[in-house]
């Protein structure tokens, strides 16, 4: 398999404007995905995982802008684009044809006034020559692929009839009928029942099988993440603390808040009346961060030094953390 | 759905029956004789009395009710008391002004409100978005009379681009009498069009924020697309609601704008009937205006079944 990424983030930096003040919501995050792999993006709520993929698609709401850094796409054919300024027009090209993206709520996210098989079918209208008719056929082929039974009756369907699941399969069926390399799902399984949610991760990695693309899968579940991964970056107050393989990560994180989301999974044999480890304290805010290591004010490892700034440098080959203390965090796990 | 059709067409003779006797009620209660005024000062008591009689005036009230819904049932709205002449046919002829008034001030609003509406939405918080807001506050706080006097002494009087007032006299041919029309449709429309735009503002700031927007951003489509197809549908039903509703007022707004315009309509046919007691135009014209008005609920309530399938009657 080619093991070329097909997107290396390099350094993205977000800014969001607020009550005229300048807030920096993504510092510097650096990651990248193989062609056909399946990068799990985790981390709590605002540790800035949707506003990466929306910075990723240019759909940062209007008071959000790169500030700096690269996201370099390798295209189909063969061009390299940095998505961090790539111009609307351009843009239009790349969302939905190379990169598509599936979202948490799929009660909300599709349009309730068109049928599903207008919806699916206007993504090929926009990006591929087809009559009525072919377009009609690869519609019906798609809602097969995604396992929706009678796809064919289906179609003239609005999303009110369909249940959160078969939404979801719309919304896959949808991002995936143009082919991208990329698809960036952002918690899609979050607001579904735990066993569409097993249905919705087995379709998932059954089509990223049959069709070789690449996954950015943003979730905050670790269970999820150990189901679906090939490699995770853990996100934390706007930058990746920890890279690495999934199965090297679970064995032996190498930054404290990695190590403190998976002692907080709950776990069957956990001995009965041990409490959870939750981790001490709170998220601080994005206008109030610590000069050196965020985590540092929550890590039980702290040293005085970390209050200078660290950057997410190799432990081991295929394996980073930010943290100044990696190796002794990762020898103790 | 034909069943739905039907409840309401049964409904609307519902309200058309209260209309009735509202109407008839309140005629009566006003103060002032009827005859006396018909026959002006000069008239002997005497001569009042006859007339009364003619007119069916003396006898008791609740006789002059059942003749008056007997009639109305039948399709006759009695006799104007000062053209004599059957109420329909005056109204029929006043019709023509009031219609293409209100028909065209809806156009006017519409055009201008709802194109605005959905750009300030679109880039809200701007300049634009502010200046319209303000615009619009500005426009409905200003009485329409008022807009009328001004407009008229600037654009029909210094200018000269449109005529003044009136209506052509008899002998217009239909596109000199719209001529007339123009500058009275702008005025009744600037107060409505600001209702139109603060409505298609509102709803569209709601859709735009949804996220089958974001859903249809990431499919590559152009901003033109995202907001005209996939928001304006969703965005549609409040608007389509208050369109409704605004021409339906505006065949109360076009009594004023006639006045000052002296256009033959029914606005200004009513205002005299008021001041003459001619009970019968008065009764006529309100149950033509409630029947538009329940029509035209009605058909903005099927409009709705055409925007969003969700819709079932």
């Amino acid at each position: 398999m080619n093991r070329a990424p097909i997107l290396s983030v390099d350094g993205l930096r977000v800014a969001f404007r607020s009550r005229g003040r300048q807030v920096t919501a993504l510092r510097d995050v650096d990651f990248s995905i193989e062609a056909g792999r399946t990068l799990a993006l985790v981390g709590e709520s605002g540790s800035g995982k949707s506003v990466t993929s929306l910075a990723l698609l240019g759909l940062l709401p209007p008071n959000g802008k790169v500030t700096g850094g690269r996201a370099t796409y390798r295209s189909r054919n063969g061009a390299t684009l940095d998505l961090a300024g790539l111009p609307a027009k351009q843009f239009r090209k790349v969302r939905g044809r190379e990169i598509a993206m599936i979202f948490q709520e799929p009660m909300s996210s599709l349009n309730p006034l068109f049928s599903i098989g207008e919806q699916i079918g206007e993504m090929l209208k926009l990006h591929e020559d087809l009559d009525a008719a072919a377009r009609r056929r690869r519609v019906v082929e798609m809602l097969e692929l995604v396992e929706i039974p009678a796809a064919a009756s289906r179609l003239d369907d609005y999303p009110h009839e369909l249940s959160g699941g078969m939404r979801q399969r719309v919304m896959i069926a949808l991002a995936l009928v143009c082919a991208p390399q990329l698809l960036i799902a952002d918690e899609p399984t979050t607001a579904l029942d735990v066993t569409v949610q097993a249905q919705i991760l087995d379709l998932m990695r059954r089509l990223q099988r049959e069709m070789g693309m690449s996954i950015l899968f943003i979730t905050h579940d670790m269970g999820v993440v150990a189901e679906m991964a090939d490699d995770v970056a853990v996100m934390y107050a706007g930058a990746i603390v920890e890279e690495a393989g999934v199965e090297a990560l679970f064995a032996r994180p190498a930054h404290p808040y990695t190590r403190g989301l998976l002692a907080s999974i709950p776990r069957p044999d956990r001995p009965e009346g041990e409490r959870l480890k939750a981790i001490p304290g709170a998220v601080p805010p994005l206008t109030a961060l610590p000069p050196g290591c965020a985590f540092a004010p929550r890590c039980p490892h702290a040293l005085p030094a970390c209050d200078q700034p660290v950057a997410l440098e190799a432990v081991l080959p295929a394996h980073r953390a930010a943290c100044i203390r990696a190796s002794e965090v990762m020898a103790d796990a | 759905m034909l069943k739905y059709v039907l409840n309401r067409l049964f409904g609307m003779v519902v309200v058309l029956f209260l209309v009735l006797t509202i109407t008839f009620v309140i005629v009566r209660v006003a103060p002032g004789d009827p005859a006396a005024l018909m026959l002006g000062p000069d008239a002997t008591p005497q001569d009042a009395a006859a007339l009364r009689i003619e007119l069916g005036l003396d006898q008791p009230i609740l006789v002059q009710y059942g003749k008056f819904l007997l009639s109305a049932a039948a399709g006759d709205l009695g006799q104007s008391l000062f053209f004599h002449r059957p109420v329909l046919s005056v109204l029929a002829e006043r019709a023509e002004p009031t219609a293409f008034l209100a028909l065209f001030s809806l156009i006017f609003s519409i055009v201008i409100a709802v194109p605005i509406g959905i750009y300030v939405a679109y880039r809200r918080g701007g300049a634009a978005d502010q200046g319209a807001v303000s615009a619009a506050m500005l426009a409905a706080s200003v009485p329409s009379f008022w807009t009328g006097l001004v407009l008229q002494r600037w654009l029909a009087s210094d200018l000269g681009w449109f005529p003044a007032s009136g209506y052509g006299g008899p002998g217009a041919g239909f596109f000199d009498r719209m001529g007339y029309l123009i500058l009275p449709s702008i005025v009744l429309g600037i107060v409505n069009s600001a209702l139109i735009l603060r409505f298609t503002r509102a709803s569209m700031l709601d859709v735009l924020g949804e996220d089958y927007i974001r859903t249809a951003r990431s499919k590559g489509m152009s901003e033109g697309r995202v907001v005209l197809r996939h928001a304006l549908k969703n965005a549609a039903i409040p608007i389509v609601t208050v369109v409704g509703l605004t021409f339906a007022l505006l065949v109360s707004g076009a009594v004023v704008t006639e006045r000052v315009f002296n256009i033959p309509g029914m606005g200004s046919l009513v205002v005299g009937a008021v001041l003459r007691r001619d009970y019968p135009i008065i009764q006529g014209t309100l149950i033509v205006v409630a029947a538009l008005y329940i029509l035209i609920n009605l058909c903005t309530d099927l409009l709705y079944l055409l925007i969003d399938k969700r819709v079932r009657y």
